[in-house]
């Protein structure tokens, strides 16, 4: 590793990744700070879920490399990815994804059951979730009789509750109205920082890119990193 | 409205006649709101005096109308200044971000990264109202919400005129 990628906790250098012919990400470069909220923009189409995907070692990019905690992400087994996306990240997406069999705390609690953690613990570290996200008496819900806020906070509260050093999120607010998008991205911002978790966010809504520390714009599969310096005070 | 900018900048392609510049004004920038022919030689009468522009022919005869003016290098930096640097991030920019995506686009300019940059600046100042709905009273949020309301429309429309600016230099360049 060189000195200057050090401080990087998790980075994607000159990524490239083609469905069939359709080329999705044409060198992408990113880099994110141990604890830092990046908010990753960009036109429909441009590669913002390919990227994260790449990150969060979903998929394997074709050419360029990933690097997570100083270790090459691109070049892992199967296994390997799948037990660090287990042990070590967390994810949020559009839709919550409940289990639709499974109650709202069963739902919180599963992060920590894949992990192999007993059932009483884990849905006792489950529980105080629901305070915080200001879901209290929503516990033995299942998904099906939640409201889409309430669904989107139990996903949330399902990404954090096993304090994963990096979320992956893919437009966690878009199926949700302006003000209760907001309270989604409140309660994701004070508790990422509360846990030092790093975020990654892909989103539309300037409002949410909004809450990150910075952002990144994904054009034709290329990252674009604005130059803090161009911005009048 | 930055209209001696905007005439400047005008002049920036070739020199002109007050009346070819009204004309080009009126056409891209006017929208139903024509200059004014007092107001435009009032415009250039300052930049003259201003150093800005300089007259190089006046063709014989009376009146204003007669004289071609020249931009100045010292214009031309101050257009080029304008255009670079986005603007301070307030809500209702919408005519001045409008007239310097248009200009840029007739001088060949890079408006792709002035429209970044100009992002760049409305993200920042909408961290920093995000920040103050968040730690603020109610009064201070609600204040706040307004503000981020319309930056957020304003970014919109920076964004998609990123993805038609193809489109809007063919038919501004025409
Ligand atoms: N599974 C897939 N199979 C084939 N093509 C795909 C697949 N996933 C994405 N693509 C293509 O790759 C490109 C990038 O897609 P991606 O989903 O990363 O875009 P995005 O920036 O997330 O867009 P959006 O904002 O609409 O979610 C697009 O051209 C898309 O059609
Ligand atoms: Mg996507």
């Amino acid at each position: 590793m060189t000195a200057t990628s050090e401080r990087y906790v998790i980075e994607a250098r000159d990524v490239e990744l083609s469905f069939g012919e359709t080329p999705a990400l044409r060198g992408a470069s990113l880099s994110v700070v141990a604890g830092e909220i990046l908010a990753i923009m960009g036109p429909s189409g441009s590669g913002k879920s390919t990227l994260l995907h790449c990150l969060a070692g979903i998929l394997v990019p074709i050419a360029g490399e990933i690097h997570f905690d100083g270790r090459r992400v691109d070049t892992m087994s199967e296994t390997q990815r799948s037990a660090l996306r287990r042990d070590r990240f967390g994810f949020v997406f559009q839709f919550g994804q409940l289990v639709p069999e499974l109650t709202a705390e069963e739902n919180v609690a599963l992060s920590l059951l894949l992990a192999g953690i007993r059932r009483d613990r884990a849905l006792k570290e489950a529980r105080p979730w629901f305070a915080r996200m200001g879901l209290d008496g929503l516990e033995r819900r299942r998904s099906g009789e939640l409201s889409g806020g309430q669904a989107q906070r139990v996903a949330l509260a399902r990404g954090l509750v096993a304090r994963p050093e990096i979320l992956f999120a893919d437009e966690p607010t878009g199926s949700l109205d302006s003000f209760t998008g907001e309270q989604v991205m409140d309660l994701l911002v004070a508790s990422a920082r509360e846990q030092g978790t790093t975020v990654i966010i892909v989103t539309h809504e300037p409002r949410v890119a909004a809450c990150a520390d910075r952002e990144v714009i994904v054009r034709d599969g290329k990252a674009t990193t604005l130059a803090a310096d161009r911005v009048p005070s | 409205m930055s209209v001696p900018l905007t005439l400047l900048g005008l002049l920036e392609r070739e020199p002109s006649h007050g009346y070819d510049l009204k004309r080009d004004y009126d056409t891209y920038f006017g929208r139903g709101r024509p200059l004014p022919f007092g107001q435009v030689y009032a415009t250039l009468g300052r930049l003259a005096r201003d150093g800005k522009v300089v007259i190089d022919e006046v063709a014989p005869g009376d009146g204003p109308e007669r004289k071609r003016y020249v931009i100045t290098e010292g214009g031309a930096t101050e257009v080029d200044t304008w255009l670079t640097e986005p603007v301070p991030a307030e809500p209702h920019l919408q005519t001045v971000l409008f007239s310097k995506v248009v200009l840029a686009l007739m001088l060949d300019r890079p408006a792709a990264e002035y429209l970044d940059a100009q992002r760049a600046a409305h993200l920042q100042r909408m961290r920093e109202l995000t920040e103050i709905r968040r730690s603020g009273d109610l009064v201070d949020a609600i204040l706040a919400d307004h503000g981020l309301f319309h930056l957020e429309a304003d970014l919109r429309w920076i964004d998609m005129t990123s993805a038609r600016l193809g489109a809007l230099a063919a038919e501004v360049r025409s």
